[in-house]
């Protein structure tokens, strides 16, 4: 959710966007005064999806229940939940505030977060369907060593979690000191309280469906909000774009790219990151089991891809919007000393961060405001249940079922263990958002997706696509880029300067994936290809099964628990 | 698809990726995997969908890293005005989202009817 936010505190340092990711600036947040109407609605947001968890609850009984939702999901469905999964508070809030103080830049990250789609459609989503049950570890175990693959998809998937979750919880916390005016810990713990019971209690079914109300108010809030700024403007770009360019103070350079992809080798690492660690996110990768059916996960992508395309187009506008309607009017800006000028960029109330929710109050009032700030509440809370499901998944199915006990487990015993999980997730995750509170965490996300990129990919991609993988070519390629890309982000910049304090840098770019990703690949590669033993023979003719099933779904498991 | 699923017992059973052992105790390949592998319909299906992906694979990346590349190297060429105040930089970003969900949408219209006809053919004559 803060991904976005994080991404360009991390990525590009830019300091202002990152405020509420814990950036630099974090000093700035403020408790605001208690907002009742945001309140109000959020409470019956919770109450609404508590009963939805309720209902869940009591209709999940076996393992496809937990981890999958029984595979009872529909393609439209999923779509949503896949959908809300890329619509964070941090796409909402970050993207339309970074368009706001630059422009077109803010649309290097949409589409940047939206190519990574059409990508898992035609080389993954099917197959993934076809082969696997609940966990993308499944599917990249399918022909090799179970312990060992199982170890390093659910490493991967941890890192990718933790990292994720840490970012999360404290941006909850500073978002919701600034929407709801509640201090830092309570935001914390109601987030953290709130997603374990989604998880422990109603499993897949809860997380998905509580991820697909937010993903339709947040859509409809966004539509409404673009749609009142258009018509303000006649429904002409053209003439939202001339008051734009008026009143921003950097004029006509908002309309090209501006500085903050100055380094060539660092945007293109981006670009690596955003698209290909979309499709090692483990959260999002479950997604694909809860369907039917390979046809069924086709779809959902396709849906899934419009569904967000419109989302980052409604950013752009609502960006945009901020800076013909917010720009000029102080009432939205902390005057200087002689009480009227005022940095059309930096004295915003509340950060960049808070256009969108300001802009609502500009167009919809005080009772709008308070339903887009629960909206981002609620936002918060359904991608974090997401992080902590899969988190419990590799924790139970992966790490419990197939390492410790080696298969002699029972489904329910694993399931317990799943709901265990999730609440000691829950309980961590409350834990490191309140020691982190003060850190800089804004490089954790942009780590998240270099480790989805570099390790959860690669070995999900080769195992599936070819043939002479064997177990220690995935093994140690994913340790390999699993290693590179954090060892890269903590020499960065982002972590060896500003956190630690040494004077520079010791790896140049603020992105590692351009780097991680191939060398991963290639050590798959290399290590299998000189991988002479017994079980690496067995484990290339076993691909022919397995290439059947991929490609044809024989043998899949189908929609219903058995 | 449902018809796939239908198409007589499994070829691994769901208890091994559930709770198995892996690739250390797969059951020997039966003859009904060799009759799939070497099944023409089979063969056409992977070869025609595996080409295809890779292709809109291709395309995707070009258009993408293209415009990060412009983005990269050549920012005074995207500064370019496009008729009003619109530059474009502006068209391009939003012809990257549009064309990304354009491709998802020839490659679904594709399989829902080339690839899901051969598959239903495939299962027909497998049933025989």
């Amino acid at each position: 959710m803060i991904r976005l936010v994080s991404l360009l505190g991390a990525g590009l340092g830019l300091g202002p966007v990152s405020a509420l990711a814990a950036g630099p600036d974090i000093g700035a947040v403020q408790q605001q005064a208690t907002n009742w109407p945001a309140i109000f609605m959020f409470l019956f947001f919770v109450l609404f999806t508590l009963g939805i968890t309720y209902r869940a609850a009591k209709g999940s009984k076996s393992a496809a229940d937990f981890y999958a939702a029984g595979g009872g999901i529909s393609a439209r469905t999923n779509a949503l939940a896949i959908a809300g999964d890329y619509m964070s508070a941090a796409s909402f809030l970050g993207i339309s505030g970074l368009v706001y103080s630059s422009g077109f830049d803010g649309l290097i990250y949409s589409t940047g977060f939206l190519v990574g789609w059409p990508i898992v459609l035609f080389l993954i989503a099917e197959r993934l369907r076809n082969l696997g049950k609940f966990t993308f570890a499944d599917v990249a175990s399918f022909r090799l060593d179970q312990t060992s693959i199982r170890i390093i998809s659910a490493t991967g998937t941890l890192v990718v979690v933790a990292f994720y979750l840490i970012a999360q919880m404290v941006g909850a916390g500073k978002l919701i000191q600034l929407l709801f005016g509640l201090p830092y810990l309570y935001a914390v713990v109601i987030v953290g309280a709130l997603m374990i019971i989604y998880v422990a209690f109603g499993g897949m079914k809860a997380t998905t469906w509580v991820q697909v109300i937010k993903a339709c108010l947040l859509l409809g809030g966004a539509t409404f909000m673009a749609g009142a700024v258009l018509y303000k403007y006649g429904f002409s770009p053209e003439k939202l774009f001339a008051t734009a360019v008026q009143t921003h103070p950097k004029g006509d350079a908002i309309m090209a790219p501006g500085g903050l992809v100055s380094n060539p080798i660092d945007s293109l690492s981006l670009g690596v990151g955003l698209m290909f660690g979309t499709a090692g996110l483990p959260h999002i990768l479950m997604r694909f089991f809860t369907v039917s059916d390979a046809q069924a996960a086709r779809k959902s992508v396709f849906y899934a891809t419009g569904l967000i395309g419109y989302f980052y187009i409604l950013t752009f506008i609502i960006g945009f919007g901020g800076i013909a309607l917010l720009m000029s009017d102080p009432s939205y800006f902390k005057l200087g000393t002689d009480g009227t000028t005022y940095d059309k960029i930096k004295d915003m109330i509340g950060g960049t961060n808070m256009v969108a929710v300001n802009l609502a109050n500009a167009v919809g009032g005080p009772y709008f405001l308070g339903f887009i700030s629960a909206v981002a509440f609620a936002t918060i809370l359904a991608v974090v249940a997401g992080l902590t499901l899969a988190g419990a998944s590799a924790i139970s199915h992966d790490l419990y079922a197939q390492v410790f006990a080696r298969g002699r487990t029972t489904e329910q015993a694993e399931v317990n263990l799943s709901k265990a999980s999730a609440v000691g997730i829950g309980i961590v995750a409350i834990y490191l958002g309140y020691v982190f509170e003060n850190q800089n965490v804004a490089f954790m996300v942009g780590l998240a997706f270099s480790v989805a990129a570099s390790c959860n990919f690669p070995v999900l991609a080769m195992s599936i696509l070819w043939r002479g993988t064997t177990t220690w070519g995935a093994l140690i390629g994913g340790l390999v880029g699993l290693v590179a890309a954090v060892v890269m982000v903590v020499l960065s910049d982002a972590v060896w300067v500003k956190t630690f304090g040494h004077p520079v840098a010791l790896f140049p770019y603020a992105n590692p994936a351009l780097f991680s990703m191939p060398l991963a690949f290639l050590t798959i590669w290399a290590v299998s290809k000189i991988d002479r033993t017994r079980r690496g023979d067995r484990e290339r003719a076993a691909f022919d099964a397995q290439f059947v099933r991929s490609e044809t779904g024989i043998g899949a498991s189908g929609a219903h628990a058995h | 698809m449902s018809t796939i699923q239908t198409g007589g017992p499994s070829v691994t059973s769901d208890a091994r990726t559930l709770h198995g052992g892996g690739a250390l105790d797969m059951p020997e390949p039966d003859h009904r995997l060799d009759r799939i592998a070497e099944h023409p319909t089979f063969k056409t299906l992977v070869h025609e969908r595996t080409r295809f992906g890779w292709i809109l694979t291709g395309l995707m990346l070009v258009v993408y890293f293209g415009f990060i590349g412009l983005i990269a190297f050549d920012k005074a060429l995207l500064a370019t005005k496009v008729g009003g105040t619109a530059s474009l930089s502006f068209y391009m970003g939003m012809f990257v989202i549009v064309f990304a969900f354009v491709l998802t949408g020839i490659y679904v219209a594709r399989a829902n009817t080339r690839y899901d006809r051969l598959s239903a053919d495939l299962i027909r004559s497998l049933a025989k």
